[in-house]
């Protein structure tokens, strides 16, 4: 495997990692931008505008892009967070021209009018589905409430009304500031000829507009340490989330906060599995951790009978307390290991797999890793980093949001760390 | 393109099949043994489920807590599930590992412990997962529309039901163990950096003196004949239709793939295009293709607002129906370059291949290869999906909504065509 960079004199920035062995090729353009770099009145511009990138450009309807990448047998789609949107595709090798000419192409796209009201639709449609899933909602409200005045909690997907009062224009004045080359990556894994990807993107993208890039509000948030039950009469289990604060996406102690979440709330022989799942306590547990720009979070969550929400609440504050006191076991660190090399191992077999992660590391980090590199970093993580991570970062520092049948919750507050699970 | 794909059957029965895979560093195993939810006896049913939970709670030398450590230790990600027919082990991790995670599979298998200690927990988890149902409404109308348009048991879930559920102790549940865990029927498939020598030696093995368990016969009964709407306060109403096609192994197989692939096989497929493109009418709308050894079915989707749910549900009735009238060389085309690109990147995934080898294997007897696949995609035309439509098409379907208000099935084309809607 070998790794290739190159920018465009437009400041497009375009790397590649070939696998001559592989049998296909994915490709993705990364535009660095998302619901963090939204301001209140587009709340949602960010995701919408990635739907609209499929509605066809001045070469294209939206029906021909469709059957463009069909007519290649791509599989191709597109996601928005808070701080990108990017844009993939995996096809067979032979297809790579034809690949980076429909991206590159939709990348510019005509937002016209018609189009945008009808997809309006859609997105609406979107936010009823998600309305009619709990977990969902109480993970976006979760989050708006440990952010506060961060931009990190708005809303992805925006609100009905948000949404509904968006105007085309809005979203071409958003577009016009945000999609400037030298926001946008594009990243290639897998069997192509690299000499041959910068020509064809070089030859499409190059007359793209420069432009200034940036991002405000780049700074920690350590949570508001509030405590919100949200009280829906018709779901019926009770859906909670405790968020904690974490490292932000280019400190070192990231490898250690992955591999603390992995011991905490993996779904199999993790600390929330032995203490709630095991049991028969609740449905699911987990514990996951998100890095951004400036900051980072761990999302621990559960889901169970409402009944049994406040004995699981303490429960969960005792495993978080634990964690916090005494910081993890040889035993525990040398599981993790296992299941994250084996994780970044299979992950990387796949072409889809290694541009995603190739892509994002040089978004946020301008570097390069091997997947070598990447198992090295977490092989050092050591129970002393753990500890320094939990120093900096307290994980049982959380802020609760509770949605479901339960109309009162008493907050639990602190932690018995002496009667730790284990 | 093709790798080699080797085979061998035990004398009990059981069947070891393996694709070596020499580009990749990983290895999955995926066991199918024939104790999927369609046998649970009616009075125990979520009996298969909550077996498949209590089965990794100590085997052999370990229990609960020291085989969940040794599982981990190898860094294996894994999961037991049940389906209609099996009941699915299914593991990956290094290719180092996976003698290892063998040997533990093979206590798992003829030697758990289940613990009487544990079935309180496990029967706690079961009825919990019943009742997270309740706020997945897509999840809920799927698994009532599959009740409702297979003949029981075939559509049951493998959730159960609560009555079945609080009815296990830990004796039934051991009886059910005994009765149906057996070596023939049973599949072992494993693909990725493996060698084939060693591999069919231990398992011969660790398999070899496997013995016991019985065929259970299922009789066939009928469709759960309860109404098709089921009520609830939701912000979209939640579309469920089925119809009949043929099953994999059928002379007409890759037409009624082809036929799927033509309404739901990409963004340009027609359920898209026309229900979500052209009119903005719901985000999530879709058509897939299950299987049986001796029937399948067409299963379709949409999720969308209350208000504009029957024009939804019309409009997607009309597509199913439209298809026999004729379909374009060029959608035949895409469906083609889908299909392949698909079976290709197939070779990327270890545990992609080891699904496809176990399935394959139970609905064919044999594993496909490569090539024959590769010209039965290359076969497809339009005329021969379209007379395929003609022959098996939909004439019949079943159909299920949730959400606050019934919908009317049909009324836009009842008139002119002999199609059925059942409720």
């Amino acid at each position: 495997m070998q790794f290739h960079q190159h920018e465009l004199k437009n400041g497009l920035t375009i790397i590649g990692e070939t696998n001559p062995a592989a049998r296909s090729v994915a490709l993705g353009f990364f535009v660095r931008t998302g619901a963090r770099d939204e301001t209140p009145e587009v709340s949602g511009v960010s995701h919408f505008l990635e739907h609209m990138v499929f509605k066809g450009t001045p070469n294209r309807t939206a029906l021909d892009v469709n059957r463009d990448f069909d007519r290649i047998g791509a599989h191709y789609n597109a996601f928005t967070s808070e701080e990108n949107t990017v844009f993939y595709a995996a096809i067979l090798p032979e297809y790579l021209p034809q690949a980076v000419d429909i991206l590159a192409d939709i990348l510019r796209p005509s937002l016209r009018h018609e189009d945008f009201e009808m997809e309006k639709k859609v997105i609406l449609e979107e936010i009823s589905m998600y309305d009619d899933q709990p977990m969902w909602s109480a993970y976006d409200q979760a989050k708006r409430l440990y952010f506060a005045n961060h931009p990190l909690g708005n809303s992805i997907l925006g609100t009905k009304e948000s949404i509904g009062a968006l105007t085309r224009d809005q979203m071409q004045a958003y577009f016009e500031r945000r999609y400037v080359a030298p926001n946008i990556t594009v990243a290639a894994a897998g069997n192509f000829d690299w000499k041959r990807l910068v020509a064809l993107v070089k030859e499409r993208c190059g007359g793209w507009a420069a432009g200034p890039v940036g991002r405000k509000e780049v700074r920690e948030a350590r949570g508001s340490g509030a405590f919100e039950v949200v009280h829906k009469e018709k779901v019926v289990q009770e859906h909670v989330f405790l968020i904690s604060p974490g490292p932000p996406v280019n400190s070192p102690l990231r490898y250690a906060a992955d591999t603390l979440a992995l011991i905490v709330g993996d779904d199999s022989g993790s600390r929330l599995y032995w203490a709630l799942i095991d049991p028969g306590l609740a449905d699911t547990a987990d514990c996951s951790f998100h890095d951004y720009e400036g900051t980072g979070s761990f999302y621990t969550s559960f889901s169970c009978e409402p009944g049994l929400t406040q004995k699981n609440l303490a429960l969960v504050h005792r495993v978080l307390a634990a964690v916090q006191h005494d910081g993890v076991t040889e035993e525990e660190l040398r599981q993790a290991k296992s299941k994250i090399l084996s994780r970044v191992v299979r992950g990387s077999e796949r072409p889809m797999g290694r541009m995603q992660a190739i892509g994002m590391n040089w978004v946020y980090l301008h570097k390069y890793r091997t997947v070598d590199e990447e198992l090295q970093a977490f092989d050092a993580v050591s129970r002393k980093t753990i500890r320094k991570l939990l120093d900096r970062y307290p994980i049982d520092q959380v802020t609760t949001l509770a949605l479901g049948p339960v109309a009162k919750l008493r907050r639990v507050r602190g932690g018995n760390s002496r009667n730790g699970k284990r | 393109m093709a790798s080699r794909i080797y085979h061998h059957t035990l004398a009990n029965g059981m069947t070891l099949l393996a694709e070596p895979m020499a580009h990749v560093r990983s290895a999955a195993l995926n066991f199918l043994v024939p104790v999927g939810c369609i046998y649970d006896p009616p009075e125990y049913q979520g009996i298969a489920s909550v077996l498949a939970d209590l089965i990794t709670r100590g085997a052999g030398p370990y229990d609960s807590r020291q085989l969940t450590l040794a599982l981990d230790n190898l860094g294996l990600d894994r999961d037991e599930s049940v389906g209609g027919v099996h009941m699915r082990f299914w593991a990956a991790t290094l290719a180092r590992n996976l003698p290892e995670a063998l040997e533990i599979y093979a206590h798992i298998l003829r030697r758990p412990h289940l613990p009487a200690d544990e079935v309180d927990a496990v029967k706690a988890l079961a009825l919990q997962e019943l009742q997270s149902l309740e706020d997945e409404p897509r999840q809920k109308v799927l698994i009532e529309l599959r009740k409702r348009h297979y003949p029981a048991p075939l559509g049951q879930d493998r959730r159960g039901t609560r009555e079945g559920i609080e009815r296990l102790t830990i004796d039934i549940i051991r009886r059910h163990y005994q009765r149906l865990f057996r070596p023939r029927g049973t599949i072992l498939a494993v693909a990725g950096n493996i060698k084939w020598g060693p591999l069919r030696d231990q398992v011969e093995r660790l398999f070899g003196d496997w013995d016991g368990g019985e065929e259970p016969v299922v009789k066939l009964g009928e469709p759960a004949a309860s109404g098709s709407h089921i009520p609830k306060d939701t912000t979209q109403t939640q579309i469920a239709i089925a119809f009949d096609s043929v099953p994999i192994g059928h002379p007409e197989y890759y037409a009624a793939l082809g036929a799927v692939n033509v309404l739901s096989g990409g963004m340009s497929a027609r359920l898209f295009t026309e229900v979500r493109e052209k009119r903005g009418l719901c985000y999530a709308v879709w058509a897939t293709y299950q299987t049986f050894k001796d029937r399948a079915s067409v299963l379709c989707y949409a999720g969308t607002t209350n208000e504009r749910a029957q024009e939804t549900l019309d409009l997607i009735l009309e597509e199913l129906v439209r298809l026999k009238d004729g379909i374009a060389k060029e959608e035949v085309e895409r469906v083609q370059a889908g299909l392949k690109s698909s079976l290709i990147m197939q070779e990327e995934s270890t545990s992609a291949r080891a699904g496809t080898l176990a399935s394959d294997w139970y609905y064919l007897g044999r594993v496909r290869t490569f090539d024959e696949i590769q010209a039965a995609i290359d076969g497809l035309t339009p005329r021969k999906i379209v007379a395929h439509l003609r022959r098996h098409g939909p004439r019949r379907f079943t159909l299920v909504t949730l959400g606050p208000e019934p919908l009317r099935p049909s009324r836009r084309f009842a008139a002119d065509t002999p199609v059925v809607v059942e409720s």
